[in-house]
């Protein structure tokens, strides 16, 4: 594969209810982090993917109304409905033709101008499902019961990574959630939907993130320390969540297949110095964590006690505090792969990975996770 | 003269909401499987004739093997719990007082599990593999919830 770069990244800080940014402001924002990150004016950019969802926006082809405060005006603009993750990957697409030697992504959502429950709640099918009352939190508490289930994971496993990514929250200037937290606190918390706590679920959420991804000649021009695309692949499992085993990822160990052949990955713990995942909720980092291979099935639980996912440890997990610290939807990939790219340019501060060299990303799409989308990064 | 200053500014809100009607076709799949639990209080499914595995609710198409389930089969009304959760917050999607039990429950013939509610029972004592049969209701217009919920099997 031709060699892709990210060579440019802004985040909004991520927080419950910004007033004083509407969407378009967020990627106003973003955007021009991301250009004045990789050193660049929007002329430089031929081209835009935003990312966007309309119900959340709350107004139908809302990426038509992203696309001013995002520097589309006269430029060859497409739209991506979902993650993040999706939206770069077409920006990758992109790139790969040969026709645009860059391209800006970017991802949005305010969460706070809607209601979660009944956004979700229209992802099910309207004939068979939907009048029952289902979201996405109760979706998401039966996956983590049949995955506790099968194996052995407990509410105690899941705590710790609310705890930990709380904590490691307390050195990110974007997170929104910051704490200091203690598994009893976690499973003091509300229970929302059994056995997810209100501490084991990400928070409603606004925020913006906005990458530039350029091909090789584009990236040595503009950006001293370019972070390197080794692999990216996604899957999809079955929409109706009765016809997958939701207690296994399938989907996600399909793509992280593809994605490792790409970069040459064949042991992820050994290679692999740093993950980030999508944990909107606890017990979604552990399933990602082992459907990326970096823990055999049921067994991340064993490793996250052990501290081997905390900052300190050999791999660790959400080093950025995670979804759990900041849940911004359409815009959570995104985020995540702007902050695996701190940590390999050695810019994350407390949160640093010393030497990380690899890093491996997910964002997902779907109800209970039924695609995945898996980058890996480099900086060398 | 307006200060120039947006520091100074208190942001206001907007408070609206987007109401569409729709009316969605159930398509003749779909309405096969609604006239069934309204005319006759039974489950029926569709089979998919090359990998034998039956859908419920029916589909079409067999997702695995993009071939038409051409074959009805009957399934249930015995069905096994593959998951649940108690939804204890009154989440704004749930249109009844809480805690509602959710689950997926598989029905007996069937090779996947259909999404729908457990009542009738404590909802400490609702297990993973516990037996549960539908609960229909008197009235019956050809709708998922002519079925209440879905009972213990036993008593
Ligand atoms: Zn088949």
């Amino acid at each position: 594969m031709e060699k892709i770069a990210i060579i440019g990244m802004g985040m909004t800080k991520i927080e419950a209810n910004k007033v004083s940014e509407n969407f378009a402001d967020m990627a106003w924002e973003a955007v021009n982090a991301a250009l004045a990150d990789a050193g660049m004016d929007i002329k430089d950019v031929s081209n835009l993917i935003t990312t966007s969802n309309d119900f959340w926006d709350g107004r139908t082809i809302s990426c038509m109304a992203v696309g001013d405060s995002s520097g589309a005006r006269e430029k060859n603009c497409s739209c991506v409905e979902g993650d993040g993750t999706y939206g770069a990957f077409y920006a990758m697409a992109r790139i790969l033709s040969g026709s645009y030697p860059s391209t800006l992504v970017t991802g949005h959502t305010k969460g706070s101008e809607s209601i979660s429950s009944l956004i979700t709640n229209a992802a099910f099918d309207p004939i068979y499902e939907r009048s029952l009352g289902v979201d996405m939190i109760t979706a998401s508490a039966m996956q983590a019961r049949a995955y506790m289930d099968k194996t052995g994971t407990t509410s105690e496993d899941l705590a710790r990574v609310s705890v930990k990514n709380h904590g490691n929250a307390k050195n990110n200037p974007y997170a929104q959630l910051p704490m200091d937290l203690t598994v009893e606190d976690v499973l003091a918390s509300e229970m929302i939907a059994d056995p997810l706590h209100k501490l084991d679920c990400s928070p409603v959420s606004d925020g913006c993130c906005a990458l530039i991804l350029a091909d090789e000649e584009t990236a040595k021009k503009f950006c001293k320390k370019p972070i390197w695309v080794k692999g990216a692949a996604f899957c999809s499992d079955a929409y109706f969540l009765g016809d997958r085993d939701l207690a296994k990822p399938k989907s996600l160990v399909a793509a992280a297949k593809k994605a490792y052949a790409m970069a040459g990955i064949t042991e992820p713990t050994r290679q692999i110095d740093l993950a980030e995942v999508y944990d909107a909720f606890t017990y979604q980092e552990l399933m990602w964590a082992e459907g990326l291979g970096l823990a055999e099935y049921g067994k991340a639980k064993d490793r996250l006690k052990n501290g081997d996912f905390d900052i300190s440890g050999t791999l660790p997990v959400n080093a950025s505090g995670g979804l759990l610290s900041g849940h911004p939807v359409i815009a959570a990939g995104l985020y995540r792969m702007a902050e695996a790219v701190r940590q390999l340019r050695g810019e994350a501060g407390a949160n640093q990975k010393d030497g990380a060299k690899t890093a491996v990303v997910q964002g997902l799409n779907g109800l209970c996770g039924q695609s995945h989308c898996v980058w890996v990064l480099g900086n060398e | 003269m307006i200060d120039q200053d947006l520091s100074k500014v208190t942001p206001q809100v907007y408070e609206s909401k987007i109401g569409v009607p729709y009316t969605w076709w159930a398509g003749d799949t779909a309405t096969r499987f609604l006239e069934g639990i309204r005319d006759r209080g039974e489950l029926w499914a569709t089979r998919c004739g090359k990998c034998s595995r039956t859908y419920v609710p029916p589909r079409k198409n067999c997702p695995g093997c993009f071939e038409e389930n051409a074959e009805w089969v009957q399934v249930g009304p015995g069905a096994t719990v593959v998951t649940f959760t108690v939804a204890r917050r009154p989440l704004a999607a749930i249109p009844d007082p809480v805690p509602v039990v959710f689950a997926l429950v598989k029905p007996d013939g069937a090779d996947t599990a259909m999404l729908h509610r457990i009542g009738d029972v404590d909802p400490e004592k609702v297990s993973i593999g516990m037996r549960v049969k539908p609960r229909f209701a008197a009235e019956r217009k050809g709708h998922i919830r002519d079925i209440e919920c879905f009972v213990p099997e036993q008593g």
